[in-house]
């Protein structure tokens, strides 16, 4: 017994111990209770999801009210959709961050301001790049387009697959850019300075030496992307996601259906909710996994990232 | 020699190549910016509709009241001149002759560049017009108005800042209301529950990943935490509709199965990776040795953590809390879902909400282009940009400065 020459004395230290073994206590509770919960939703949804999916799920087209048939439009829909999403916004995104990295000056004014803008996009609610694209690219650009090409009835000024695609990859901007950037600042200073050494341009540099070593980071970032675009609805619903096609899109003009949407529709308008609900459970794990394989794959490349600019 | 010397140090020949691509890798990088003042014009211009007729109508009203001293009989007979006033700038704009120039001038010379947005618009107009103006022009409307004139004798007139500060969110109806209370006081209902459960939470779950946990655990613990992250909203959303809607009101016996408390919860799912992640970034920014000599001193480890390692990381927590406001009330398809939607204009947690963002995905997909109605969710739109936009100064310019600068030294 170390602190038993006064009464005083121990009561105190057995208090600290109490409000330290509390400490612990909390905190670790806490985060026991955030990994039930994940681990909790995950089970649930695999449990009651995963016995309905069949070949024919993910195959067939909705019939009947959306109760029997599958999901074929939604996922065609969605693939349709991301990869329009990553060819408008990957390409900027990367220009972006390659001027952060490579060209801006450090602490530059236009560099700090689109850092802010980066920031602010990633920050700003998905409904209102939803509104955006109403406001800009349906009934302006896709309007001034209709007129410039001389279409009397509206082509481009309606909600269609590019103005979805345009207005998620403008919400999944700051993902993209903040990957490359973070890949292109892992490239180790020594390879830039031996290429600008032996007689490289600026541009050469950046070209075969920082961006080949970085295009894991690109990876990383357009994988991100996508997984956020496949699970964001808020921002489609009324830019050209529909629930019910007669068939599949054929051309950037036509709307199209999209997963995440189409469970949306599924549990709150579906005039059946507990006839739908194999469909519901058996569609929430198709997008999960969809969501979860493209942030799995994300986290796999930047872990290598990481050890390799570690070592 | 001499000759060799001069090809040695001649001038290199610019690269007009390189010179263009770095050029336009500049003018790339600008889109954010650019995206951020093209929201700015494009949602604003929208909304701008509704308050320009507002503001003519409020005008008008003014000097008729200044006029007639307060005669409320009067304004009946004033009504019919009136409409004219107040609706006809107002069309003049959705044709696009007459751009709210007075608001937005630099909008002027984009709308007029791009000639093709008046067209959209007047074809817009002539199938609006019966349905906008039809409830509120016509005899029959002035009429109903003659008879009731002695309970509401400014209701034709009465401007739009009125109709927005009301307490009723009815829409579609004869007399559209558009009364932004109810939905506010919803966003703030239930943001509040969801950062009430998901602050302590994720701060206090950082503190045992940051301050406790061994470092190997640590490294599989905030992948798996980011994964919540990961989740789609809807997904969410679907789970408390149908799994946490029920057990809760099996477990409390709430009235409503959808209300602000359930929607609450799911927006605390979304927002807890997010407090957690900054919360635990800011918590290791600070130095070790702070922990290592309190701990020497005789320090417990509860002291340690929430006297000492807690409020030194405190901007960052602040951080965490601000994005994760901002985060919780922007977001659309969980309140959608899980609130019960209902625009009510009362405090109760456990009754049913509407958010801002949800009303605008509700709504957004059946409205007319161009109605007045379509204006006023793009204005409900353009206060969560607002807002949103704040939070992200406020965390920007007060708190990140801030922490970079206290730990500079060290």
């Amino acid at each position: 017994m170390r602190n038993t020459n006064s009464r005083n004395n121990s009561w105190h230290t057995w208090k600290k111990r109490v409000k330290g073994g509390l400490a612990f206590a909390i905190t670790a509770g806490s985060l026991s209770l955030i990994v039930a919960i994940i681990a909790i939703m995950i089970g649930h949804f695999l449990l009651r999801g995963l016995p309905n999916i069949s070949w024919e799920f993910l195959t067939e087209s909705p019939r009947n009210n959306n109760t029997e048939g599958g999901i074929f439009p939604a996922v065609y829909g969605t693939t349709l959709l991301v990869l329009t999403m990553t060819l408008i916004g990957v390409p900027v995104g990367v220009a972006t961050a390659v001027f952060l990295s490579e060209y801006a000056r450090y602490g530059s004014r236009f560099a700090r301001t689109v850092r802010f803008a980066v920031n602010t996009l990633a920050g700003v609610p998905s409904i209102v790049f939803g509104l955006f694209g109403v406001g800009f690219f349906i009934q302006f650009i896709g309007a001034g387009m209709d007129t410039m090409l001389g279409n009397d009835v509206p082509v481009w000024a309606h909600p269609s697959l590019l103005w979805a695609a345009a207005t998620l990859s403008v919400l999944t901007l700051p993902v993209v850019i903040v990957s490359v950037e973070e890949a292109l600042r892992a490239v180790p200073h020594e390879l830039r300075e031996a290429s600008l050494a032996l007689g490289a341009t600026k541009w050469q540099t950046v070209w075969r030496v920082a961006l080949p070593n970085s295009l894991t980071g690109i990876l990383t970032g357009s994988i991100l992307a996508v997984g956020r675009g496949a699970g964001e609805v808020a921002p489609i619903i009324f830019v050209g996601a529909v629930y019910s096609l007669p068939k599949l899109p054929a051309s950037l003009s036509d709307q199209f259906m999209h997963l995440g949407y189409h469970l949306f529709v599924l549990t709150t308008q579906s005039p059946d909710v507990e006839k739908a609900l194999p469909q519901q459970y058996a569609t929430t794990v198709v997008l999960l996994a969809l969501t979860f394989a493209l942030n799995f794959a994300a986290v796999y490349v930047r872990i290598r990232i990481r050890r390799k600019s570690l070592g | 020699m001499q000759l060799q010397d001069k090809r040695l140090f001649r001038k290199k020949r610019p690269r007009y190549g390189e010179i263009a691509i770095e050029w336009s890798i500049r003018v790339v990088s600008s889109v954010s910016i650019l995206v951020i003042v093209l929201i700015f014009l494009f949602v604003f211009r929208e909304a701008a509709g509704i308050f320009n007729s507002a503001t003519e109508a409020g005008s008008t009203l003014q000097t008729i009241e200044a006029e007639t001293a307060g005669k409320s009989e009067i304004h009946t007979s004033d009504n019919d001149d009136l409409k004219p006033e107040i609706y006809n700038p107002d069309s003049g704009i959705e044709t696009g002759e007459a751009p709210p120039a007075n608001l937005l001038p630099d909008l002027q010379v984009a709308t007029t560049e791009a000639s093709g947005k008046s067209e959209i618009h007047t074809s817009d107009d002539d199938d609006l017009k019966p349905e906008i103006y039809n409830p509120d022009s016509g005899e029959e409307a002035v009429e109903s108005l003659i008879s009731d004139i002695s309970d509401k004798p400014l209701q034709p007139s009465k401007s739009i800042w009125q109709n927005l500060a009301g307490e009723n969110w009815q829409p579609i109806s004869e007399e559209p209301k558009f009364g932004v209370t109810p939905l506010i006081i919803g966003t703030v209902k239930t943001t509040f529950t969801a950062i009430a459960i998901a602050a302590p939470l994720g701060i206090l779950a950082a503190m045992y990943v940051a301050l406790f946990a061994h470092r190997r655990l640590r490294e599989i613990i905030k992948p798996f935490i980011e994964i919540l992250a990961g989740f789609p909203s809807v997904v969410i959303g679907f789970f408390c509709l149908m799994t946490v809607a029920s057990i809760l009101q099996d477990t409390f016996g709430f009235d409503y199965r959808l209300n602000s408390i359930v929607g609450g919860l799911g927006l605390a799912i979304t927002v807890v990776p997010i407090i957690f992640t900054i919360t635990e970034d800011a918590l290791s920014a600070v130095p070790k040795s702070y922990r290592e000599a309190a701990l020497a001193l005789g320090a417990t480890e509860w002291e340690a953590a929430f006297r000492l390692m807690l409020p030194a990381a405190m901007p960052g927590v602040i951080a965490a809390v601000l994005l994760g406001i901002g985060r919780a009330f922007g977001e659309t398809m969980i309140a959608l879902m899980a609130t019960g939607n209902a625009p009510l204009a009362e405090w109760n947690l456990a009754a049913p909400a509407r958010t801002l963002a949800a009303t605008i995905g509700a709504e957004m997909g059946e409205v007319i282009w161009g109605s007045t109605h379509y204006g006023v969710l793009f204005f409900l739109g353009a206060l969560l940009f607002l807002v949103s936009f704040a939070i992200n100064l406020l965390t920007e310019v007060f708190v990140r400065r801030r922490l970079a600068k206290k730990f500079q030294g060290s």
